[in-house]
């Protein structure tokens, strides 16, 4: 066996210089410009010596609003990765019609469109999503902390470290062609060989740990650690929709980690799960990964409704109609969503009696989320709306969404889907509940809990920007895409022969340039409002009338969230207290116990990074060695002891004395 | 709606860019004049499709029946209970409402109902395994038609029609007399793809070693664009067919140009024919092996494979127990590609033996010319990569080595 051993290939397996797309001129500008930015950023942190601040504040934090903060941070970044991929698509479509080829050859327009769909979904939407949850909920029930601080802090490690594996998949070696779920045959090793399809499932197997531990890790503290007299039913909506969104969660991950070992074991030892070859099966495939698919999808959009329910509320100063039915839809729409998987291939030649089955239960889905829109409507009846810019994105979602819903029912009718399935009336659907659903819910929650984050509200002159380039965008893009799926253009085509369709991309084309602008706008607004901080500053902790616990503390919370755990007598804590004449408490402090920041979530995700990195190119002593490692270090990690301490008394006073006076402040400036 | 004002013309002129933009221009404002005059499957040309299209139109309409008021008092709550409108009533502890609820939960339950209703019967009505009833409304199959058998291989990047009860057979064009029930049998030779011809009936899957079925019937003469609707490797893009369907003539005189070509399918043929390629023009068999098809779905056309059937035969009687050592080999079916040295559909780095995103062509494509500038296509720049290590040390390296589950072993003989 060793007699034609080969040095370096032992030492690098099938990694070679040649991995670096260095020919490639798009390919290194991209790197340049990452590359450029990078070192300016790490050059930034080291001139002004920010790295230990980084290290003790940020990185090693187990403190629930800080990890909220950088997942949404990754998120961004991924957002404009994503979104780069998603020019480079439509512009190429938009070129490539009869004669003219484009720009991008079928093989790297292939990975591109694999790249955004994995990105978007694993990378920018999961960990928004995640992170908002992350930052709000715990204030919500009014906890100090999530129930496993410093597993928060490795999922949040773990995912970045999945991102990270895609990211480099773009400079070393290539990503996988194979769309974003990565179907066998096609993701099979005989019909995919080399190292696109390796980096997308250990990619996605790193961050789905992280995704599956902050689900049970969420669970938790909901379960546990609500504040005293906060029943179930006197919960915030979005803890609710939390609830279930996490609930999802730990049922489907795993499904989802054991179908890319399933496949990772079919290209690494030789099994035949899936393969066509030795009573493979593919179409196994398809339904494992729809398992997890289909209720991904209410992952994302459940903590997206949450956000609309307390936004509506808020601006509409009046309690949310219909809480109770709004909880039980909520959780009917998770119990339905793990039983309509199927729908997502009707196609694949199931009897009538299956489609039929799959095609009515999706459609009860519309039912409770039909309830939603409704109480959502029944709620701004009656009330004193103020169109601030967390309650416009609403206004912008309820048209967009239910048109959205209209579609996806339409793709629920078994014979209509035969039609429309595939096609880019599906790409336009699902874009339409996700930008429209999701995306403008996370940038609504974004502008509504900014000035709890920082202390000060972000520029509503450019959110206003964004939010109306992100709409027109939207249907600027995506009427056109709706009319070509009609026309029974595919998707994923990298070419068009017929010259009819160019002017339909043309339009989509100009549309994914007003959405450019509106993420533009967006992260404008970031800057413009930083800069104008002192004047949007809020220092009241409550500068929209809120009416949840988390508009209770000061702006930013200090590190425990609450000096004396709230006592709660009605949904709407916040706006029970005010009205009893709440009066934040001037003594009798207590020491408080606090978690210790800690490095190991940090080290176990990088050291499970590099085993990816390791697996995906075939480089089995670092494999072995990270693995080794990784074991090593969770084990050293159990016997660290040193894992919390306490906040003096008198530090607890000195922080809610600053605290108060700085309320008292913002009460008298705004009166 | 019939004048098309969008002219077809095959490829944009290469004109000025000003005139070229002046013509987009107006192609956009056409566009959104006339949308709907090309919307295939809102104007479909047969039977099935057309109930396809009627049923869209009509859960449409049934869902605009809440969906329009929703939109409506969006707006209307959302201006008459503006914050400036001292006007309106203001009432922040009115939550809960149990007739409004009522209504709530009700209306969308009762359109689900009709709609889930609608689905059943549909979803029974249209299932594609179920042979035609109707050539059209109110006309009934006649008791003499039987329907037209084709036989349908989606290749790798091309399609493969065959027609067993005339012996013929073609590529990338089908043709069918209009009227006349058609019956597909549909599989794949490597990976999954859609058989999907909007303007005829719906799609389905193509699956390898598996066999899909679909009924439907032509109602018009004419042209028709057939495609794959499942991505199915580089040439994916490309993986379109023109649907002929002909007068019972014309369709007569299609099939005896095909036995005109000459040309035989046996499995020789087929072997060459399903190597990947993409943009193949159309071609026509004369004569077909007997038992291709089946060959085909039993993925065994290679003289030494097993045919999928006599392995499922073999466990059902229970296994052929030490003796299956010998047929491990013979149902090896997906590495052939990497084994005859072309490039596999999905192939990356550094199997793929091009350099990574770059800009030379797998193997197996039309070369493009391009221009250069842009990025284009060109000539592969830097040599295939034989360092590829996707084995454990030790493996032989040949050209693309399959990954651990070939045993080195089998490339010696």
């Amino acid at each position: 066996m060793f007699s034609n051993l080969d040095l370096t290939q032992l030492v690098f397996g099938r990694l070679s210089l040649e991995a670096v797309p260095y020919h490639e001129p798009i390919l290194l500008v991209t790197f340049l410009v990452v590359a450029a930015g990078g070192a300016a950023l790490l050059g930034a942190v080291t001139w002004f010596g920010k790295w230990g601040y980084l290290w003790r504040e940020w990185f090693t934090s187990v403190d629930h609003k800080k990890i909220g903060i950088m997942y949404v941070v990754l998120a961004i970044v991924m957002l404009l990765r994503g979104f780069a991929d998603a020019i480079m698509m439509i512009t190429q479509k938009a070129l490539s019609v009869g004669a003219s080829e484009g720009y991008l050859p079928p093989h790297h327009y292939d990975q591109i469109f694999t790249a955004h769909g994995t990105i978007m979904i694993f990378f920018m939407a999961m960990p928004f999503v995640t992170g908002i949850m992350n930052y709000v909920m715990p204030l919500q029930i009014g906890a100090r902390d999530v129930a496993f601080p410093f597993l928060n802090n490795l999922s949040f490690w773990m995912t970045a470290g999945g991102a990270a594996l895609t990211m480099l998949s773009l400079f070393v070696g290539e990503f996988a062609r194979t769309g974003w779920l990565a179907y066998p045959p096609l993701s099979g090793a005989a019909y995919s060989p080399g190292v696109g399809v390796d980096y997308y499932i250990w990619g996605l197997q790193v961050a789905g740990v992280g995704t599956t531990l902050s689900g049970i890790n969420l669970i938790t503290t909901i379960v546990k650690m609500r504040a005293p007299g906060m029943s179930m039913m006197k919960m915030p909506v979005f803890c609710w929709t939390t609830l279930c969104s996490n609930a999802i969660i730990v049922t489907i991950f795993p499904v989802l980690t054991a179908t890319l070992a399933l496949l990772a074991l079919d290209r690494y030892v030789g099994t035949h799960f899936f393969t066509n070859d030795y009573g493979g099966n593919s179409m196994l495939y398809m339904n494992l990964i729809w398992i997890w698919g289909h209720p991904e999808v209410y992952v994302l959009v459940l903590p997206a409704f949450g956000i609309y329910s307390e936004v509506v509320s808020t601006f509409c100063g009046k309690r949310l109609f219909g809480y109770t039915s709004m909880v039980y839809a909520t959780v009917v729409i998770a119990f339905v969503s793990w039983l309509v998987w199927l729908h997502h291939f009707f196609t694949m030649g199931s009897g009538a009696n299956v489609n039929a089955f799959f095609g009515i239960t999706t459609m009860i889905i519309s039912i409770p989320t039909g309830a939603k829109v409704f109480n959502w409507l029944f709620t701004m009846y009656r009330g004193r709306i103020r169109f601030e810019t967390p309650m416009i994105w609403v206004m912008g979602f309820i048209p967009t969404f239910v048109l959205g819903g209209l579609t996806g029912v339409l793709l629920a009718v078994p014979p209509a889907d035969f039609v429309l399935h595939n096609s880019l009336f599906l790409v336009a659907h699902f874009h339409n509940v996700i930008i429209g659903g999701v995306v403008f819910g996370l940038l609504s929650g974004v502008s509504y809990w900014f000035p709890k984050a920082f202390g000060y509200k972000l520029d509503p002159f450019w959110g206003q920007v964004s939010f109306w380039c992100w709409l027109v965008g939207f249907w600027v893009v995506f009427t056109p895409i709706y009319a070509l799926g009609l026309m029974g253009v595919t998707r994923r085509t990298q070419h068009f022969e017929d010259p009819d369709v160019q002017p339909y991309l043309t339009v989509a084309a100009l549309g994914a340039c007003i959405i450019m602008a509106g993420i533009a706008a967006f992260v404008l607004q970031l800057l413009i409002s930083y800069v104008r901080r002192e004047r949007l500053r809020d220092l009241t902790g409550d500068p929209w009338g809120g009416r949840t616990l988390e508009w209770s503390t000061t702006s930013p919370p200090p590190p425990y969230n609450f000096a004396f755990t709230p006592i709660i007598h009605d949904l709407d804590a916040w706006w029970d207290m005010k009205r009893r004449g709440h009066e934040r408490p001037q003594h009798g402090y207590r020491p408080i116990h606090m978690p210790r920041n800690t490095g190991a979530g940090i080290v176990l995700a990088g050291l499970s990074s590099v085993l990816g990195f390791a697996l995906i190119w075939y480089i089995w002593w670092l494999a072995a060695l990270s693995f080794v490692a990784l074991i090593a270090t969770a084990i050293v990690h159990t016997f660290d002891y040193d894992r919390d301490y306490f906040i003096p008394a008198e530090d607890v006073a000195r922080l809610e004395g600053r605290g108060t006076t700085q309320v008292a402040e913002g009460i008298r400036a705004d009166a | 709606m019939t004048a098309l004002a969008i002219p077809s013309a095959p490829s944009p002129a290469p004109g000025r860019p000003a005139r070229r933009l002046l013509r987009a221009a107006a192609l956009l404002a056409v566009a959104g004049l006339l949308a709907g005059c090309n919307l295939t499957v809102l104007t479909p040309s047969g039977d099935v499709a057309v109930q396809q299209r009627n049923l869209i139109i009509a859960s449409t309409a049934l869902m605009l029946l809440v969906i329009l008021p929703v939109i409506a008092l969006t707006f209307l709550f959302a201006w008459r209970y503006r914050a400036s409108n001292a006007q309106a009533t203001y009432d922040p502890d009115w939550h809960h409402s149990t007739q409004l609820e009522v209504v709530i939960w009700t209306v969308p339950l009762l359109i689900i109902i009709a709609l889930g209703a609608m689905t059943w019967i549909s979803t029974h009505t249209l299932d594609p395994y179920r042979p035609l009833t109707r050539l059209a409304p109110n006309q009934p199959v006649p008791a003499d038609v039987k329907p037209l058998q084709v036989e349908v291989v989606a290749l790798d990047w091309k399609w493969l029609f065959l027609y067993p009860e005339l012996g013929v057979a073609s590529v990338n064009e089908m043709a069918a007399p209009a009227n006349v029930p058609i019956a597909f049998k549909i599989t794949s030779s490597s990976v999954w793809n859609t058989f999907s011809v909007p303007a005829l009936a719906g799609m389905i899957y193509a699956m390898p070693g598996m066999e899909t079925k679909l009924h439907a019937v032509m109602n018009r003469e004419g042209d028709f664009r057939g495609l794959s609707g499942h991505y199915s490797g580089s040439g994916f893009s490309r993986m379109n067919f023109g649907f002929r369907s002909l007068t019972r003539e014309g369709f007569d005189a299609w099939v005896a140009k095909a036995r005109a070509a000459g040309a035989s399918l046996d499995r020789e043929a087929y072997l060459k024919l399903e190597k990947p390629s993409e943009a193949d023009p159309v071609s026509y068999y004369a004569t077909v092996e007997n038992g291709l098809y089946a060959a085909i779905l039993g993925m065994c056309v290679a003289p030494d494979r097993m045919c999928v059937g006599e392995m499922h035969h073999i466990d059902r009687t229970g296994g052929a127990g030490r003796d299956s050592a010998a047929n491990r080999e013979r149902l090896d079916y997906d590495n052939r590609r990497l084994e005859g040295g072309v490039e596999p559909s999905g192939a990356t780095f550094p199997a793929s033996g091009r350099p990574p995103q770059g800009s030379v062509q797998p193997e197996g494509m039309m070369p493009r010319d391009q221009n250069l500038s842009r990025g284009g296509v060109n000539e592969r720049k830097t040599a295939p990569d034989q360092g590829q290590g996707n084995a454990l040390p030790g493996a032989d390296r040949g050209p693309a080595p399959a990954q651990l589950n070939n045993q080195p072993t089998r490339h010696q003989h």
